[in-house]
């Protein structure tokens, strides 16, 4: 039989349609389409120097081209514009290959001058940029010098431990571009913005990057984020389709969405964020003298600590979708926490017996300190943050169970940190950190005692405790050293003794939650920010989203 | 009618009488944690089911139930009482009082309630137990509640001032607090009567969202309030109709409340 030549037999037909099919769909989604989602707040700034809230960082991370990159599912570092980088001996100077033939978005060539006006610019006192202050850290005086158009370094005052890091979060702003900020290097550029409705992304024309096939990246056309603080809203448009992806999700969302769509859901496992609670012990605070000598004592503090039930609060308030936390690094860094700390385990008994150790007693089922007072203080929270209230409620029965009353205060944020951070007019306080960085260096704002983020006694002349003074000495130590190795002891005693001193007493990590619809291909959700779609480049759009106008 | 006042007069008896009995009905209370069945669905050991931290809501509408009924009344009663002192006496003064009167309740209207009590809230101790904190909420609400009222009562009262049977007193002889007290008041009760009905559901509400600047009541006591900040995220009322209860208890004793006005009351 002849037949036609563009005929099949039939199982060759159905093998020709399923091959049809996935090239048709490969070059649909290769058209590109818009991605849409939503951030809770409006952008503080689309300056990349002064970024300094969460909606604006993710602005940066789309726009922005940096020399490095922090890689958000390995958390290796990978070469971006720089195509590779040589720290010297001494750790004081970093020098960077740049990539030939890059162009800014509006077609103006890239090289090494980008480089030094940017640096130039970042260590402008007057910009008061904190990412300037990251910099900083070995002393003022950065500076960069170009070697040739395709070569640049950059000079710091003192070693720099973790230099290239560093370099994760600067974009390269252009020095000769007539649109400067707005020419970027990055896969999208700002093409539209609406306060407080949306900020629409455009594909940059000029993005360097191809993919495996040799086609240019990114493959969407365009970005579309709304401005939606309300998480309901968020949720029902996401349910609707409306929206393709969410990047945090609270464990209610998650666990809804999850019973009806388990395949939009994403665990990433625990993130470097935590939740802690602690005691003021700032000298000067407002609060009776009794109440200072409990906060400042290790046994009553460890006895807090024994006496919450950590798994609960994983299990109850995130609906297991958080671990139990040891210390001020999440396991999910692997390569700086120490792993021979364990949670500390719920024992009402061992905390019973800690505070007899202290004079403290119980009296008809109140907790008595040596001088007669009964053992009561008030712990705040901020009042948006339903996680932390249901904390602080489960932290009040357990605390219950050792005879000591807790009351609970929600506070609206501003007025919160006011009290922590100006007036110190608290007792005690639940709050949360979300890092960002990896390396120990971005936590000397809070372990170091002269530290404005030293949050149970902050700004100390000199180091109050000899606790203190050790992590002080440690952190520095750990600054300064080149040897990853000592390093690595150095900041593992740092969380030892955090461990054994509970000035923080850390009471979960979080789970990073996230949903993306099934119309986008590509998500690989992680543990960094920006979870969900920290490969946006790499994003394809399939179905009705790619039809979508 | 009247039989609707009679049903409206047993609905808010029956839940006034549900409540007090709370601790019967109850025994485990509002406070205790099942922490093994946290947002249980209902079941014979919790009958409207378990709230996030798994304390029995059953227990908990029914002493949220006697706070809030208890405590927004009473709120409504300070509110109204300082919007007949302030409204009711500029109305029934006239002339300039009345003028300095409404410019005052004017001023009042205009400020920026959240900023407000974020300052209050500040300028308030923290170590304060559950229940003072309560009264202070409700306290606050109250104080600050009467302007709106007060404006009603105003007018009213300046009505009344022109009305014939006051100038008939006044050709008596009857001048001053005397007037104000025997003649002019008891023609402002039946706006009275609805500025306090009015001010109770929304004294109720307000309290639910002072709870968001943590003004509310305070953990682990509960309220209407902090029952319906629960509906907080509630994306399909299908899912979980048993979160409904204290809002469709809120509706059923609002719509009482104002079964048991009068006529006359409701049309001031």
């Amino acid at each position: 039989m002849i037949g036609h030549p563009l005929s099949f037999p039939p199982k060759r037909k159905t093998c020709a349609l399923v091959v049809f099919t996935l090239l048709a769909l490969t070059a649909w989604a290769q058209n590109g389409g818009q991605l849409r989602f939503c951030l809770r707040s409006e952008p503080k700034t689309f300056d990349p120097l002064l970024v300094d809230d969460d909606a604006s960082l993710s602005i940066r991370y789309l726009t922005g081209g940096v020399l490095v990159r922090v890689n958000r599912h390995t958390q290796e570092l990978e070469p971006e514009l720089a195509e590779s980088w040589k720290v010297s001996p001494d750790g004081k100077q970093i020098t960077f290959r740049l990539r030939n033939g890059l162009h800014y978005s509006d077609g103006t060539p890239f090289s090494a001058e980008d480089v030094a006006v940017t640096v130039k610019r970042l260590m402008d006192p007057a910009l008061h940029s904190s990412l300037g202050d990251a910099f900083r850290v070995a002393g003022t005086g950065v500076t960069a010098k170009v070697v040739s158009p395709s070569e640049v370094s950059v000079v710091f005052p003192g070693p720099i431990v973790g230099i290239e890091r560093l370099f994760d979060e600067l974009v390269i702003v252009s020095a000769h571009s007539p649109r400067k900020n707005a020419a970027v290097l990055g896969p999208f550029m700002v093409s539209d913005y609406k306060v407080g409705t949306s900020v629409l992304l455009e594909r940059n024309p000029n993005y360097w990057k191809k993919d495996a096939q040799g086609r240019s990246l990114p493959y969407l056309d365009s970005v579309r984020i709304d401005i939606q603080p309300n998480r309901d809203v968020e949720m029902l448009r996401f349910r609707r389709g409306e929206l393709d992806l969410i990047n945090t999700l609270d464990t209610d969302y998650f666990d809804r969405l999850a019973s009806s769509s388990p395949q939009l859901v994403h665990d990433a496992g625990p993130s470097l964020d935590s939740d802690f609670m602690w005691f003021n012990q700032v000298a000067s605070a407002p609060i009776p003298d009794y109440k200072h000598a409990w906060f400042r004592s290790v046994n009553f503090r460890r006895a807090i600590s024994e006496a919450i039930n950590r798994d609960d609060l994983a299990r109850v308030v995130y609906n297991s979708h958080a671990q139990p936390a040891v210390g001020p690094v999440s396991p999910a860094n692997k390569i700086w926490c120490n792993a021979d700390l364990k949670p500390e385990p719920y024992n009402i008994q061992a905390a019973l017996d800690r505070l007899k150790s202290d004079g403290f007693h119980l009296q008809n089922g109140a907790l008595i300190d040596k001088s007669g007072n009964p053992v009561e203080f008030a712990i705040v929270t901020n009042s948006n943050s339903k996680a932390r209230e249901r904390m602080g409620v489960l932290i009040q029965e357990d605390l219950g169970k050792i005879g000591i009353k807790v009351n609970l205060v929600t506070l609206d944020f501003p007025s919160l940190i006011e009290r922590i951070s100006q007036k110190f007019n608290y007792e005690a306080a639940i709050l949360g950190f979300r890092n960002v960085d990896l390396d120990p260096n971005g936590q000397m704002n809070i372990w170091m005692s002269s530290a404005e983020n030293h949050a149970w006694n902050p700004q100390q002349k000199s180091p109050e405790t000899a606790w203190e003074a050790e992590i002080d000495k440690l952190m520095r130590a750990q600054a300064e050293s080149s040897d990853a190795k000592k390093r690595k002891q150095s900041f593992d005693r740092v969380q030892q003794i955090v461990y054994d001193q509970a000035p923080f007493i850390y009471l979960v990590n979080l789970n990073a939650l996230s949903a993306v619809s099934s119309s986008v291909a590509g998500a690989n959700p992680g543990i960094l920010y920006p979870q969900a779609f920290w490969n946006a480049d790499r994003l394809m759009l399939t179905g009705s989203a790619l039809a979508r106008k | 009618m009247k039989a609707a006042r009679y049903l409206a007069c047993f609905v808010v008896v029956a839940v006034c009488a549900l409540s007090l009995t709370a601790s019967w009905l109850a025994p485990a209370g509002y406070a205790k944690q099942f922490r093994e069945v946290p947002d249980s669905p209902p079941s014979r050991a919790h009958w409207l089911g378990t709230d996030e931290v798994g304390r029995d809501r059953f227990a908990r509408v029914l002493y949220g139930t006697r706070v809030s009924l208890l405590l927004a009344p009473a709120a409504a009663l300070v509110s109204t009482a300082l919007a007949a002192l302030i409204g009711g006496l500029a109305g029934y003064l006239g002339g300039i009082w009345l003028k300095l009167a409404r410019a005052f309740t004017d001023l009042f209207l205009s400020l920026p309630w959240l900023f407000l009590l974020i300052t209050v809230r500040a300028l308030l101790p923290l170590n304060v137990s559950p229940v003072v904190s309560v009264l202070i909420t409700f306290l606050i609400l109250g104080l600050l509640g009467w302007a709106a009222s007060a404006r009603v009562l105003s007018t009213s009262a300046d009505a009344l001032r022109s009305s014939d049977f006051v100038l008939q007193a006044r050709a008596s002889g009857i001048e001053g607090p005397r007037l104000f007290l025997v003649h002019v008041l008891p023609n402002l009760k039946p706006v009275l009567y609805a500025q306090f009905w009015i001010s109770i559901p929304v004294f109720i509400l307000s309290e639910a969202n002072l709870g968001i600047l943590g003004l509310g009541v305070a953990e682990p006591l509960p309220s209407w309030g902090s029952l319906l900040r629960e509906l907080e995220g509630l994306i399909s009322f299908r899912e979980e109709p048993w979160r409904l209860v204290p809002l469709l208890l809120l509706i059923v004793v609002m719509t009482s409340f104002q079964l048991l006005l009068s006529n006359e009351e409701v049309t001031a």
